[in-house]
């Protein structure tokens, strides 16, 4: 009798253990289902971006299975994801990413919100050799370490405001410029700083003030007084929402005049509608915008998509949205390339990405960053009390001429 | 480019003027932290939360049209009853503990408190807009916002206000009864419970007006609260508790401190700065209290 027990306990949990490996084993692709996993900032001080990022996944998971879903061997596949909320935080993330490779079985992943939790997810991914493809970790950093699992849609950090250097020499007849910045310290704007000093050499330009911000500094004055008086021709400002909205509020009070004002981070501020006026002609930085003459299947161009989201979602989407989205256009593509599920055959294909999708064209360099696509600039133009973003350069897509030199506060209305 | 303010010495105008405003509407926020901790021997993490909270206050007033100015009467009347209920509800189950519980107990409401605006109002960054305008001097070379200019002001009212309300009303004798010996204050006939409450809620009430202010002259997010708590933290380290005016000058010269710091050792040791001024002053105090004992011997 005791023996049958044993017996009988032995076999279910041998049983049990089975099917737990059957369903992991299977759950990469389970039934008609393609599972991918994604920790996201859902709550925390990224949940704003983090929800973006998330609606951008969903527009594209739900388009792609509505128009054919993804074709492998001759089968139909269709895209699911597994959210986890990562809580901002990155220690959580990189547990969170453990769960769903170790117990979700998961074995593609989609990156979370922001560089600080692709990094800490990263050597999570590329331990376990499951490819990831991200959308909005820019952080230079990324790309350097030799990670072979990581695909980034989006350009690196310190491509964000190069472009707005060499504008400033082009306004300034070729001429080298006296070029002013404030920097927040943390990797992603230390990033766009790089950036710009390398783009200050090339064109022999000289840098007259380098601030870094400390992270808890809400009060830029001291640095804005000494552009003030060292009159640069170009003051460059990276510090995230809080950077972009304390340095306008600050240029607007002080009355600093400068010819050139570039910055990041203005669309996720909502700068022109939280300081109107007060930030017209501010040049920033942007992933894309939906003016953009990028074309695809899915989403058609930029504008289908700015339309369909917001009847999605009641909101225009932000750039967040947009590249989050390019991600699963990238996967369903790799999948078809490789046609197999084998992790190591959707890497190379990921490896041999070159496609163009609405949010820009795709081609993965060395280091797993998106070489395809330059950064674009938009200025703030206002008419009246409403602003709006214009594309100003590359001229490529210009909609509009970019403004140069910012008219003085003593002549602004 | 460190001696730049050496070069133009209306610089050092500028920086003095932005120091001693900005350090002005940080002692506010101390003195309610200093008048807490003398009273009932609590450090308050919270304290920065509380000012956020006090500026969403004013934030959502202008959301919905009311100008964000009368945030600094309609804040601390709200966040006075905050406070009230913060006591009850916590604060008097950890007041008699020991000073590390209460430090556990409000950080904890501190997570809360973030969690919570996090939830309400968002995780962007909001700035309220006063249009108050610019003040321009020496031939535009000094600028000044006169939101600044209007905070410090606002500042300075309410804690002469506050130091007559302690001087001459009933409670603010109980309080600073209740500060000097709570045992006698109670057995004189002080309701010391109903004084700790009063205590914590003109706390909130303070956190509330700097709140508002920071709403038109800095930014808001959940999550920034902890640099005031630092902040305030400081400015009582080196003024000491219970003793306005030290606390006064010892938030403006912070302020003038770390704008100096900036300019000549650069913006990134700037609090940096600010942290090595405050080890200094602890050793130096601990020097000088040891010298007290020595003498008491």
């Amino acid at each position: 009798m005791n023996k049958l027990v044993k017996l009988f306990i032995t076999s279910i949990s041998a049983i049990t253990l089975a099917l737990v490996s059957f369903t992991s084993s299977f759950a990469k692709v389970d039934g008609e289902y393609i599972v991918l996993g994604s920790a996201i900032s859902l709550t925390g001080k990224y949940s704003s971006n983090g929800v973006h990022t998330q609606n951008g996944y969903n527009m594209a998971v739900d388009r792609i299975n509505k128009m054919g879903g993804v074709k492998v061997g001759g089968k139909s596949y269709k895209f699911e994801i597994i959210y986890y909320d990562d809580e901002s935080n990155p220690k959580r993330a990189a547990q969170l990413a453990e769960r769903l490779i170790k117990q979700d079985g998961v074995h593609y992943m989609l990156g979370p919100y922001s560089s600080g939790l692709t990094k800490a997810i990263a050597p999570v991914t590329e331990k376990y050799k499951i490819p990831m493809v991200e959308a909005n970790g820019a952080s230079r950093s990324l790309f350097t370490k030799g990670y072979k699992y990581l695909f980034a849609v989006l350009s690196p950090a310190n491509q964000y405001l190069e472009v707005a250097i060499d504008l400033a020499v082009e306004k300034n007849g070729g001429k080298p410029v006296r070029i002013a910045q404030a920097f927040e310290q943390d990797a992603f704007s230390q990033d766009v700083r790089l950036g710009i000093l390398d783009a200050a050499k090339r064109t022999g330009s000289e840098i007259i003030i380098d601030d870094k911000l400390p992270k808890e500094l809400n009060d830029m004055a001291a640095t804005l007084a000494k552009v003030k008086a060292t009159k640069p021709d170009v003051l460059v400002v990276s510090g995230h929402t809080k950077g972009a909205l304390t340095a306008i509020r600050q240029i607007s009070e002080m009355k600093v005049d400068v010819p050139m004002l570039a910055m990041t981070h203005c669309d996720a501020a909502k700068l022109s509608k939280q300081h109107g006026k007060n930030s017209e002609y501010a040049l920033c930085a942007s992933q894309w915008h939906k003016n953009l003459s990028y074309k695809d299947k899915f989403f058609g161009g930029g504008k289908k998509y700015d339309k369909d989201f917001k009847k999605e979602f009641g909101y225009a989407p932000p750039y967040q949205s947009a590249e989050s989205s390019a991600a699963l256009l990238v996967f369903k593509d790799a999948f078809e390339r490789a046609n197999s599920f084998d992790r190591d055959k959707v890497r190379d294909a990921l490896k041999d990405t070159d496609m163009q999708t609405f949010y820009g064209n795709i081609k993965f360099g060395p280091g797993g960053q998106n070489v395809a696509k330059p950064m674009i600039l938009f200025q703030v133009r206002c008419k009246g009390d409403t602003c709006e973003n214009k594309v100003v350069a590359p001229t490529k897509w210009a909609s509009d001429k970019f403004y140069h030199p910012i008219p003085k506060w003593s002549e602004r209305g | 480019m460190d001696l730049l303010i050496f070069q133009a010495p209306i610089l050092m105008v500028q920086a003095s003027l932005d120091g001693i405003l900005l350090g002005i509407l940080f002692a506010l926020i101390a003195y309610g932290m200093a008048l807490q901790w003398g009273v009932m021997n609590i450090i308050n993490i919270a304290q920065g939360d509380l000012v956020i909270l006090g500026g969403y206050i004013a934030y959502t007033m202008y959301l919905v049209g009311i100008h964000p100015a009368w945030g600094v009467i309609v804040s601390p009347i709200i966040m006075y009853f905050v406070g009230w209920a913060l006591y009850k509800l916590v604060i008097n189950k950890v007041v008699d503990r020991d000073l590390f519980i209460s430090i556990l107990a409000t950080f904890g409401i501190a997570i809360v408190f973030q969690q919570l605006m996090n939830f309400v109002f968002g995780a962007d960054v909001v700035v309220a807009q006063s249009e108050y305008g610019t003040t321009m001097l020496f031939d535009n070379s000094v600028t000044l916002p006169n939101s600044k200019i209007f905070a410090a002001f606002i500042s300075v009212i309410y804690a002469i206000g506050l130091v007559i309300y302690m001087k001459k009303s009933r409670l603010g004798r109980a309080i600073r009864a209740t500060a000097q010996n709570a045992r006698a204050a109670k057995i004189l006939g002080v309701d010391t419970e109903k004084v700790y409450a009063a205590t914590f809620g003109i706390n909130a009430a303070l956190c509330g007006v700097a709140g508002a202010l920071i709403s038109i002259t800095l930014t808001l997010h959940p999550y920034v609260g902890l640099p005031y708590t630092v902040r305030s933290f400081m400015i009582v380290i080196v003024a000491g508790l219970g003793n306005l005016p030290a606390v006064a000058i010892s938030g403006m010269g912070l302020g003038l401190f770390e704008e100096f710091a900036d300019y000549i050792l650069g913006t990134e040791f700037r609090i940096g700065a600010v942290f090595m001024l405050l080890v200094f002053i602890l050793v130096y105090r601990r020097f000088k209290l040891s010298k007290k004992r020595e003498y008491l011997k």
